[in-house]
């Protein structure tokens, strides 16, 4: 088959712009495949050279040795993990009463009025405040107004504060999930409002609100800024919650800045600390492909 | 009356006060900050406390000026590190990857925001800082603005990619499709329909990712040098500015609050106030772009 001439060029040229656009596509794709891979990489990176340097640190002894006090960075962190764990404690129980309290009468009670606006506002407001304004609060306020001093307490109070906004957005969610009729068929049934809540909102929404209270957890576990400026910082197991200490983040902080502990000491603990994340991150996700299902 | 009906009634005001609980603490915060801070505004003077340049407490001289131009520093090059990667990475998760790589990568991401910043502090004390110390300047102590810039650059990069990959996936349909029933390449139909219709998401992604960089604190203090000083060139080539420490307003007030009596004290929340004002300013912004996004992709 013979072409005219002008056609034949006008295919000509349109199949080497093609081609041209083919291959800066070509181009383009790579850069892409190479920003994804830049991204796992880093991550990669990240977590490989902790664990290297890290896992010949870790040893049953450094997870039951408490930490020697002072500059050395020597002994293990024991008393960390303790103290985190009664940090995270005191912290949910101050919070997540409050915050799950909140939510239920802002869904069931209020409706859209102005306190439920004006707690909204408030949520999204404090929702992005950097850490360290609610250390800031919280020193001023309880270590040093309120004598509460370096202490498990002022820390907890602090750190409520820095999750309340969390708890209260997820428990709202949570409980708006749950369908109107359920309410009703339940009330219709001759239960106050107070039976239905306990008997069947709340353990719907329940998934929703334990995805928000294992969220706050991760937050507690991880956060340095807040407790550096009122936990005090002892390497002893608080006695009582006027004790100060350290959690496992804020110990990993010293050992970094302040001791003269090596980077086999400081990794290992890091291993320990993506691992109480991780773990955390794995329950959350499990939890929310639940409440999805369901 | 049955006792269910007085557990009814009591409860109402439990909850209440639970409701009213969680808001005194949320503006209690906002509040006292800014009154610690008045002190400070009207004492020392709003010029002197944003315009000039000596941050010494011993000699009742509070400008935090250094600290602002350090935060906007660090910010401005971790923005710059991250956009490309994370714009890439998001327009990568949404139109090219395939499935199994995607169910790779997102985890990965998810990962990386899990990450407790005081581990990429000390990550980026460990490998950055001696790396950076090689670099043959006068006066490079490895800590700084690069250093700082980088490790904040990766902290970023979650939440720069998560935004923008969910403006992307709002995008309508119509458009990829008639783009291409054009003739358009899909490279073509990315850049010239897609990335351009999800940019105020896009926007506000960015503008997330430098609320969470202004608001960053341990791990700045681990790499940044904590000098509290303007930030300047080493020598006469400019991009030695990169060398030069710094120090972060979450910095200012983490290292100081803990030994800061009377006018230091407020000075400190002052830089709180400071801090507040930012954030509300950013929450806004992408508040309005993303409303904005929704607005045009519906």
């Amino acid at each position: 088959m013979e072409m005219t001439a002008p056609r034949a060029i006008a295919q000509e040229s349109g199949s080497r712009y093609l081609r041209y656009q083919k291959a800066v596509q070509r181009v383009g794709f790579a850069l892409l495949w190479g920003a994804a891979g830049i991204t796992v990489g880093i991550l990669a990176l990240v977590i490989g050279y902790i664990l290297v340097r890290g896992l010949s640190g870790l040893s049953w002894e450094f997870l039951t040795t408490p930490p020697a006090g002072g500059l050395s960075g020597e002994g293990g962190i024991s008393t960390t993990i303790l103290t985190t764990l009664y940090l995270v404690a005191l912290t949910v129980a101050i919070a997540a009463p409050l915050g799950i309290g909140a939510a239920v009468y802002m869904t069931e009670y209020a409706g859209d009025n102005l306190v439920t606006k004006t707690v909204r506002f408030g949520v999204e407001m404090l929702g992005g405040v950097p850490s360290i304004v609610f250390g800031l609060f919280g020193y001023a306020l309880f270590v040093s107004r309120l004598r509460f001093g370096y202490s498990l307490l002022s820390a907890a109070l602090a750190t409520a504060a820095l999750i309340l906004p969390v708890i209260i957005r997820t428990a709202e969610e949570g409980l708006r999930a749950v369908p109107r009729d359920l309410r009703e068929a339940s009330l219709a049934l001759g239960t106050t409002k107070w039976q239905t809540i306990t008997g069947v909102v709340l353990p719907g929404a329940l998934p929703g609100i334990l995805t928000g209270v294992i969220l706050s957890v991760g937050r507690i576990v991880s956060e340095t800024a807040v407790l550096y400026v009122t936990l005090g910082g002892s390497h002893l197991a608080p006695r009582s919650v006027m004790d100060g200490g350290r959690t496992l983040a804020l110990h990993l902080f010293y050992l970094a800045s302040e001791t003269n502990a090596g980077p086999e000491k400081q990794m290992a603990t890091g291993v320990v600390l993506i691992a109480m994340v991780l773990l955390i991150n794995l329950s959350t996700n499990w939890l929310m492909s639940r409440w999805k299902r369901a | 009356m049955p006792l269910r009906y007085t557990v009814d009634r009591a409860a109402r005001y439990v909850l209440f006060a639970a409701a009213f609980l969680a808001l005194l603490v949320l503006f209690l915060i906002a509040l006292f900050t800014a009154s610690e801070g008045w002190p400070a505004f009207t004492g020392i003077g709003l010029r002197h406390l944003l315009g000039t340049s000596m941050w010494r407490p011993q000699r009742e001289l509070f400008g935090i000026l250094p600290m602002i131009l350090g935060s906007l520093w660090v910010t401005a090059l971790a923005v710059v590190l991250a956009l490309p990667v994370g714009l890439g990475c998001a327009v990568y998760l949404v139109e090219v990857a395939p499935k199994v790589v995607a169910g790779i990568v997102k985890p990965s991401i998810e990962l990386l925001a899990g990450i407790p910043s005081v581990v990429y502090g000390l990550f980026g004390l460990l490998t950055l800082v001696p790396l950076v110390r090689r670099i043959p300047v006068a006066r490079n102590s490895g800590f700084g603005i690069l250093a700082a810039g980088i490790v904040l650059g990766v902290m970023i990069l979650p939440t720069l990619i998560s935004v923008s990959a969910d403006a992307l996936r709002a995008v309508p349909r119509s458009y990829k499709e008639g783009s291409l029933a054009l003739g358009m390449t899909h490279w073509q139909t990315i850049w010239g329909v897609l990335v351009p219709s999800a940019r105020s998401g896009i926007a506000a992604a960015v503008i997330l990712g430098v609320g969470r960089a202004i608001g960053e604190t341990m791990a700045m203090i681990l790499v940044i040098g904590n000098s509290p000083i303007i930030p300047a060139p080493l020598n006469s080539n400019p991009l030695t500015l990169l060398l030069s420490q710094a120090r972060t307003l979450t910095g200012n007030i983490a290292v100081e609050i803990s030994y800061a009596y009377g006018m230091q004290e407020h000075a400190l929340f002052a830089t709180g106030v400071v801090l507040f004002v930012d954030i509300l300013l950013i929450t806004s912004g992408a508040r309005v772009l993303l409303r904005g996004a929704a607005g045009s992709a519906g």
